[in-house]
C-alpha cells in the first residue's frame, strides 16, 4: 500500500511538472545562450547547459511533456481501438472472435520496435506518426488483455439479466461489461504507458520521432551523445528523466494490480 | 477420410496451419508497406538521391513492379521471395539478400548473447528472490526489478561507455569484429551492449521465476517430495524449478521480439554494423524495397522462433499433450 502511494505521488508530481512545463521550467527550452555552452550543473543551471547553451533542466521538463503527450495519445487510441475489438470479440464469440483475434495475432507477430519503425518509415518521421506507430503496436495488446476477462464477464448473470431486460448490444458491452473490467484497464494502461514512454524515447533517439528543435527526451539523449566526453550532462540527465517517467508509471501499474486484485499478488 | 491422428499430432497440425496463416498475413502487410506511403512512393524514393524525371519514375516503377495489377504484384513478389530473391538494392544495385546477410550476424549475436545473459542469470536470481520473503525485502526487490525493467537500454549503454571511458580510456568499446577474425575482441565488444540489452529481460524473467517458484513450492507434489525424504536442494531444483520453468520458456519467445527491436537501438549506441544500421540507412535514403525485405526477414525469423518455443512448450509440459 505504501508502495502504491509512493508511485501515485511520483506520477502525479511528474505529470504536474510536465503539464505546467511553461510555468515550471526556469528557462526557454529552445533559447540559446552561446556564452554559456556545455556548462556543468550550477546555481543558475541546475542540470547544466547543452552545446547551444540551452538549459538542460528546462529542456527535460518540456521534453517530458512531449513524451507524456505522445505516449498518452498513443495508448489512449490503442485502448479505445484494441479495447473495443477485444470486447466485441468476447461478446459475439464465434467467427467474429476468430477473425478479430487472428488479425491481432498477425500484428502481434511483428517485433514491437520493428513494427513501430515500419509505420514511421511509411508515414514519415514526425511526432504524430510516432504516436500512430505506438498505437498500432499496442492495439493488439489491449485487445488480448481485455478479451480474456471480458469472456468471463459476458457469461455472468447480470449480463444475461441485461439482455433479458432488452438492453442493446452496445449498451451491454459498454455499460455492463466494460465497467467490470475497470481494474484490468487501469493496471494495463499504466503499465503500457510506461512501455510507450520507452518506445517513444527509442524512436526519437533514432531520429524517427519528434524532430528538432522541439525538446524531446530521446532526441536530447541522441544529441548529447555527440558531446558525451565534453559535456555528459544532457545525455545523462535526459536518460534519467526517461527512466523516472517509465519507472513511476510501471510501479504504479504494479502496485495497482496488487491492490485491486489480491489474487495476483506477487506475480510479475 | 479415416485418418487417425493422435492428440499431439492434431495439435502439431493445428499449430502448423496457424503458422502458415500468420506467415501469409505478415507477408501481405509487409508487401502493402510501399503502397501505403502517402503520395507517389516512387517520386519520394527518387527524390532522396537524384533528380526526379518522368523517365526515371517510369523506370523505377517498372523495376519495383508498381505498373502491374496488385494481385499480380504480390504473387510475383512472393514467388521471388520464396526462391530467395529479395530484389536488388535501389542505389547500390547489390542483391538485397546479400546486404541482409552481411548485417544480420552482429544483430543475431547481440540478441542471443543478451538472451543468454538475461535468461541465464534470471533463474538463479529468481530462486534467490523466492527465498528472500517478507515486507522490506519484497518492496526492495520490487523497486529494483521495476527499475531494471524500465531502464532505457540505450541510456544504460551510453552511461557505461562514459563510465568506462573515465576509468580505462584505452579500452576499445565500440564497433564490431567478427568472431572468426578476433574472437576475444568480438566478445569483449559485445559484452557491454549485451548487458545493456539483457538487463530488462533479467528483471522481467527473474520476477517470473520468483513467482512461479513460490507457486510451485506451495503445491502438493512438493509436500509429497519432502515427505518421502527428498533433500531440500532436490525439492527446489528438481521438483519446483522444473515446473516453474514452463511459464519461463513461453516468455523467452516474446522476449526475443523485444530483444530484436531493442538491438536495433542499442546497435546505434555501440556503433555495431547490424540490422539497425541497415534499416536506419534504408529509411534515410528512402530505400523502401530494402527496408521491406529486412522487416520481412526479421519478422519471419521472430515468428519461426516463437513457433519453436511453442513446440518446446509441448515437449516440457506433459499436460498440453494429454
Amino acid at each position: 500500500m505504501r508502495l502504491l502511494w509512493f508511485a501515485v505521488a511520483l506520477v502525479v508530481v511528474q505529470g504536474l511538472v510536465a503539464g505546467f512545463a511553461g510555468f515550471v521550467a526556469p528557462y526557454d527550452p529552445v533559447g540559446q545562450d552561446i556564452m554559456a555552452r556545455m556548462q556543468g550543473p550550477s546555481a543558475a543551471h541546475w542540470l547544466g547547459t547543452d552545446q547551444f547553451g540551452r538549459d538542460v533542466l528546462s529542456r527535460i521538463i518540456h521534453g517530458s511533456r512531449t513524451s507524456l503527450f505522445v505516449s498518452a495519445l498513443a495508448v489512449g487510441v490503442a485502448l479505445a481501438l484494441g479495447g473495443t475489438l477485444g470486447l466485441v470479440a468476447a461478446f459475439y464469440r464465434g467467427w467474429t472472435d476468430r477473425l478479430v483475434m487472428r488479425a491481432m495475432d498477425v500484428l502481434f507477430a511483428f517485433p514491437v520496435m520493428l513494427l513501430a519503425i515500419g509505420v514511421v518509415a511509411v508515414l514519415g518521421p514526425r511526432q504524430e506518426t510516432a504516436a500512430v506507430a505506438i498505437a498500432v503496436v499496442y492495439t493488439p495488446i489491449f485487445a488480448r488483455l481485455l478479451r480474456g476477462p471480458a469472456l468471463v464477464v459476458c457469461e455472468s448473470d447480470y449480463v444475461t439479466g441485461a439482455r433479458a431486460a432488452g438492453a442493446g448490444d452496445g449498451r451491454i458491452i459498454f455499460l455492463h461489461v466494460l465497467p467490470n473490467l475497470a481494474s484490468v484497464v487501469l493496471v494495463q494502461t499504466s503499465l503500457l504507458l510506461s512501455a510507450a514512454i520507452l518506445v517513444e524515447a527509442s524512436l526519437s533517439f533514432l531520429g524517427l520521432g519528434t524532430q528538432p528543435p522541439t525538446p524531446s527526451l530521446g532526441l536530447m539523449l541522441a544529441e548529447g551523445r555527440n558531446f558525451l566526453m565534453l559535456a555528459p550532462w544532457p545525455a545523462v540527465f535526459s536518460g534519467m528523466a526517461i527512466l523516472l517517467l517509465a519507472f513511476g508509471l510501471n510501479l504504479l501499474g504494479d502496485a495497482l494490480r496488487d491492490t485491486l486484485d489480491p489474487r495476483l499478488r506477487g506475480q510479475p | 477420410m479415416a485418418l487417425r491422428l493422435s492428440a499431439l499430432q492434431r495439435l502439431l497440425l493445428a499449430r502448423l496451419l496457424d503458422l502458415a496463416v500468420v506467415l501469409v498475413a505478415v507477408s501481405m502487410i509487409v508487401f502493402a508497406m510501399i503502397r501505403l506511403i502517402p503520395g507517389d512512393a516512387v517520386a519520394i524514393m527518387l527524390g532522396a538521391n537524384t533528380e526526379v524525371t518522368p523517365d526515371r519514375i517510369a523506370a523505377l516503377r517498372a523495376q519495383i513492379g508498381l505498373d502491374r495489377p496488385i494481385h499480380e504484384q504480390y504473387l510475383g513478389w512472393i514467388a521471388k521471395v520464396l526462391r530467395g530473391d529479395l530484389g536488388t538494392s535501389l542505389w547500390t544495385g547489390r542483391p538485397v539478400i546479400d546486404e541482409i546477410a552481411v548485417h544480420v550476424w552482429p544483430t543475431v549475436q547481440l540478441t542471443v548473447l543478451a538472451l543468454v545473459l538475461g535468461a541465464g542469470l534470471a533463474v538463479p536470481a529468481g530462486c534467490l528472490m523466492a527465498r528472500l520473503r517478507g515486507g522490506g525485502a519484497d518492496a526492495a526487490m520490487r523497486i529494483v526489478t521495476v527499475a531494471g525493467l524500465t531502464i532505457p537500454s540505450f541510456w544504460l549503454g551510453i552511461v557505461m561507455i562514459l563510465a568506462l571511458a573515465m576509468v580505462a580510456p584505452s579500452l576499445q568499446l565500440l564497433g564490431y569484429v567478427p568472431f572468426s577474425v578476433d574472437s576475444v575482441g568480438n566478445v569483449t565488444r559485445l559484452a557491454l551492449p549485451a548487458f545493456a540489452l539483457g538487463l530488462p529481460i533479467l528483471a522481467n524473467l527473474s520476477r517470473l521465476v520468483r513467482s512461479a517458484m513460490l507457486d510451485a513450492l506451495g503445491q502438493d507434489y512438493i509436500r509429497t517430495a519432502r515427505a518421502k525424504g527428498v533433500p531440500e536442494r532436490g525439492v527446489v531444483y528438481r521438483h519446483a524449478l522444473r515446473n516453474a520453468l514452463i511459464p519461463f520458456v513461453t516468455s523467452v519467445g516474446i522476449m526475443t521480439g523485444y530483444l530484436l527491436g531493442g538491438a536495433i537501438v542499442v546497435e546505434q549506441v555501440f556503433a555495431i554494423p547490424g540490422l539497425g544500421r541497415l534499416i536506419l540507412g534504408a529509411i534515410a535514403e528512402r530505400n523502401y524495397p530494402l527496408l521491406q525485405a529486412t522487416i520481412l526477414m526479421v519478422t519471419l525469423g521472430f515468428v519461426v522462433v516463437n513457433f519453436l518455443v511453442d513446440l518446446l512448450y509441448l515437449a516440457i509440459d506433459p499436460r498440453v499433450r494429454a
